[in-house]
């Protein structure tokens, strides 16, 4: 082992400790003096805190501390504050009806405040934050409706959703005409035509359009109407605008003629509760749709 | 060790020829009476019997698994094993396993080459690491480059990303230069002739095994902790060796007293063991399964996780890089240490404290609260213990302050040191009840990490890398400090981005989160907040292409470096080249 004398640093004039590795030497600075009562500084505080705050697991439970101080305790000490808070305003969104809330500006502005932010958290994801949908997802901003858009329609379809879980749930389903050989290849080519031309789409060369009307009366007014407008009652989509839900194109109205998607919406009333689902409603009704 | 038999001749064999021609030599050799005088060596032969039991065990289960991510990682590791084996014979057969000499002409004869090779892998996985790092904060910027595919989602991408920096990069970085340290400040080579490259390469395999599971959707889901049963334990194999190896040459040492980066790397070396340990005591569903199940449960899960996930920063992060700091530092400062007292005291304060602070990342859970005081307290107790390292670095640095103007290098390692100090007061605060019901689950926490990891972590790194490469490879110096010095200040710039914009958006989305109206609703849905975070985002992913564009100048500057830098003149043969600092 070498050894090596200790030696006092030119530029410092501090003593190294005499050990060297690899050319490495080391000074022996003291302590710095704030660096040292900081750190002690730092102890009696955490000492103190412990005296104070729950902090040492013992045998069977832990310290109370001598404040007595509980996290659970504030925290729903806070939620029963905020709950506080909307206690009053919220039995009387309650007990008043869709149309009264809409028209009470104190009732109307708590639901909302509810809405916006219930919107945001539990629609959003599918709806959009502006609530203008997304293919699959209905657009909520304009005035074209599978349900209705009335303030009870609303309130009813948020409640217990399409297609849903829940027993009350809306319910519509077309069949595959394709799929389950309901109608030709052809045919098919022919009605989805035919309803485009309707809606105004550019439709497909060469195809019989008056067979596809044919198709039509036979086989779709009775749901989507014989005006082809739909029908709010059995949830039939409007077929005379392009508004539909999957696709703009006569070759998307062939895939849902042939196979047609369903989407479905949850039920909301067993999660979020009354009140807020009526918040929502009106909510949804202000966004420029409602009915 | 290798030992000859006695009084006969060694067997001449052709190097460099194929293995059969070597065999069939020593054969006819037999035939004509001679005898094989080299054996295997006890390191050789126990090396191949544990690559063989590794490749027969994996070779088993890629055969008769159903899953098939196990049986291509099986079968990956024990293609490997069976390379290893192929590779000891070859050096057997080809004549060149005689154990290197410790010294040559009274000076060590270091053992640099798995050191070169941690080199250049820190510095591949540390670009690889980066470039994920930008392309998982684009896509939180904009959601469309996960492109619906699985294998690049963010989910399973930014595992990728913190594995590959934190340990396929930072790891690398510290087997080089603590491999490198060990030997120079012990003046003591490592000891084996396996051994080292057993760590080495077994250690870059554990990544690729890792990073590639990720990818195809294999993770325990622990955070820091991500790899499943089979790949924990391959590290665990390697840890042990890593272990064996540093611990090697310490106890060859010249002088008696252990240089204090050794104490760091030690300590990182040995807790890192005890977490990994910790926090993997899983239970295959089957030996035939990716999937396992971890032995612990709820919250005593959630205790044990955070324990090691604040002590991987506290001992992987921390007590590691600080290792590089006390050997870089002083050695491109050409500057004595400033405090052997403060070393000791704040290292030992550190490895005390450290092991107590990891249930500050439970505040406000189901974890009891007095048992996330506790961990807070101790974390507030933490902040002098980890500034004693920085004062340590600095001040190093008394007596050769104007080098910071003239050799970008030190001033990299130094502004790291900075960054050091910055987190680790940051640290403390955030760990404050109050303060983490702001901050946790924020960006501002993605912040905090991110200016230890890009400020301390990754400049100590890139300091140490730019030492250790000429040294390595015997160059007078660096190929450009000009190209330093644009990679420090585009680097910077970087880092000043990132940080500012989660500081920003970390805060803002902590307040947007707890605001409350007057009617007693939230004020924002959360999808608000998210909407809110959109610009920060942006501004975030330009300050990681920053860096990133900052790491790439580095490796131009390093292979340049290697290829057409000047020579130091000739040394004793098997002695390395000193810094140009000495």
């Amino acid at each position: 082992m070498a050894e090596h004398k200790k030696e006092i640093d030119q530029v410092t004039g501090v003593e190294t400790t005499g050990h060297e590795w690899d050319g490495l030497k080391e000074l022996n600075h003291p302590l710095p003096k704030w660096w040292l009562y900081m750190f002690y500084g730092s102890i009696v505080w955490s000492v103190i805190y412990w005296i104070l705050m729950p902090s040492w697991p013992l045998v069977n439970g832990y310290t109370k501390g001598l404040l007595d101080y509980s996290q659970r305790a504030v925290a729903t000490e806070n939620f029963d504050v905020a709950a506080a808070e909307r206690a009053e305003t919220g039995k009387m969104l309650l007990e008043a009806s869709l149309e009264e809330i809409r028209d009470t500006p104190e009732l109307l502005e708590f639901a909302m405040a509810q809405g916006e932010v219930a919107f945001g958290d539990n629609c959003a994801p599918c709806h959009g934050t502006g609530a203008t949908g997304f293919e699959g997802y209905p657009n909520l901003q304009d005035d074209s409706w599978i349900w209705g858009g009335d303030l009870d329609t609303l309130s009813t379809t948020i409640s217990y959703g399409v297609r849903s879980e829940h027993d009350e749930t809306r319910y519509a389903e077309m069949p595959a005409f394709g799929r389950d050989e309901l109608l030709e290849k052809e045919e098919i080519v022919q009605v989805a035509n035919y309803v485009g031309s309707i809606a105004g789409l550019p439709t497909q060369e060469g195809v019989d359009l008056e067979a596809g009307k044919v198709i039509y009366e036979e086989n779709c007014a009775a749901c989507h109407m014989e005006n082809a407008k739909g029908d709010l009652e059995t949830g039939s989509p409007n077929l005379t605008a392009p508004t539909y839900l999957y696709g703009k194109s006569v070759e998307d109205i062939i895939a849902q003629v042939n196979a047609p998607r369903h989407g479905v919406m949850p039920a909301w009333i067993d999660r979020l509760g009354e009140t807020t689902v009526k918040s929502l409603a009106v909510y949804v009704h202000s966004l420029g749709g409602g009915q | 060790m290798y030992q000859g038999r006695g009084n006969l001749p060694p067997i001449e064999l052709r190097s460099g020829s194929p293995i059969w021609t070597n065999l069939f030599t020593l054969y006819g050799a037999n035939i004509m009476g001679e005898r094989k005088v080299r054996y295997l060596s006890l390191e050789e032969g126990g090396f191949s019997l544990l690559l063989l039991a590794v490749a027969i065990f994996c070779l088993v289960i890629a055969g008769k698994t159903w899953d098939q991510v196990l049986a291509f990682h099986t079968a990956l590791i024990a293609l490997a094993s069976l390379a290893g084996i192929f590779f000891i014979f070859r050096r057997y057969f080809d004549g060149n396993n005689t154990p290197a000499p410790l010294e040559i002409n009274g000076k060590p004869n270091y053992n640099m080459a798995p050191v070169k090779f941690a080199t250049w892998a820190s510095v591949f996985w540390g670009i690889a690491g980066f470039t994920v790092g930008v392309i998982i904060a684009s896509q939180l910027a904009f959601p469309a480059l996960n492109f619906d595919l699985p294998w690049i989602n963010f989910g399973r991408l930014r595992p990728l990303h913190t594995s590959a920096v934190i340990f396929a990069f930072g790891g690398n970085v510290l087997i080089a230069s603590s491999f490198y340290v060990v030997q120079r400040t012990c003046q003591a080579r490592l000891p084996g002739s396996i051994a080292p490259w057993f760590v080495v390469l077994g250690y870059n395999l554990f990544i690729v095994v890792a990073g590639t599971g990720y990818l195809l959707g294999v993770t325990q889901g622990k955070e820091y902790a991500e790899p499943e049963w089979y790949a924990d334990w391959l590290l665990t194999i390697v840890w042990v060796g890593y272990l064996l190896t540093f611990l090697g040459s310490i106890w060859r040492r010249k002088e008696s007293h252990i240089y204090v980066a050794n104490w760091f790397y030690l300590a990182f070396i040995v807790t890192i063991a005890v977490l990994h340990l910790f926090n993997n005591a899983s239970l295959p569903v089957s030996i035939y399964s990716t999937k396992s199940y971890i032995v612990w449960s709820g919250v005593q899960d959630a205790m044990v996780q955070w324990w090691y996930g604040h002590n991987a920063v506290g001992f992987f992060l921390t007590a590691g890089f600080l290792a590089i700091m006390y050997y870089f530092i002083p050695k491109r400062a050409e500057r004595p240490v400033y405090s052997y007292r403060l070393s000791i005291v704040h290292f030992w304060a550190l490895i005390f404290l450290y092991i107590w602070a990891g249930p500050h990342h439970l505040h406000y859970t189901s974890l009891p609260q007095w048992a996330s005081t506790l961990g807070m307290t101790f974390s507030i107790i933490l902040w002098m213990p980890s500034w004693g390292g920085m004062i340590n670095g600095l001040m190093t640095l008394s007596g050769a302050w104007d080098k910071l103007r003239t050799d970008p290098v030190l001033r990299m390692m130094v502004v790291s040191v900075a960054f050091y100090g910055m987190a680790t007061f940051e640290g403390p605060l955030m760990s404050i009840r109050a303060v983490n019901g702001l901050s946790h689950y924020t960006d501002w926490t993605i912040g905090h990490v991110h200016a230890g990891a890009l400020g301390w972590v990754g400049y100590i790194s890139f300091g140490a890398l730019y030492c250790l490469v000429p040294w390595l490879y015997h160059k007078k110096s660096l190929y450009s400090l000009r190209l330093v010095n644009w990679h420090f200040w585009i680097s910077t710039l970087g880092i000043v981005f990132y940080i500012c914009a989660m500081w920003v958006s970390g805060i803002m989305q902590g307040l947007m989160w707890r605001a409350y109206d007057s009617l007693g609703f939230l004020e924002y849905s959360f999808i608000e907040t998210v909407d809110a975070m959109y610009p920060f985002y942006v501004m975030r992913a330009f300050g990681g292409l920053l860096f990133l564009a900052g790491a790439l100048i580095m490796v131009y500057n390093l292979i340049m470096t290697v290829r057409v830098g000047e020579a130091v003149e000739s040394e004793a043969a098997g002695q390395p080249a000193m810094a140009p600092a000495e």
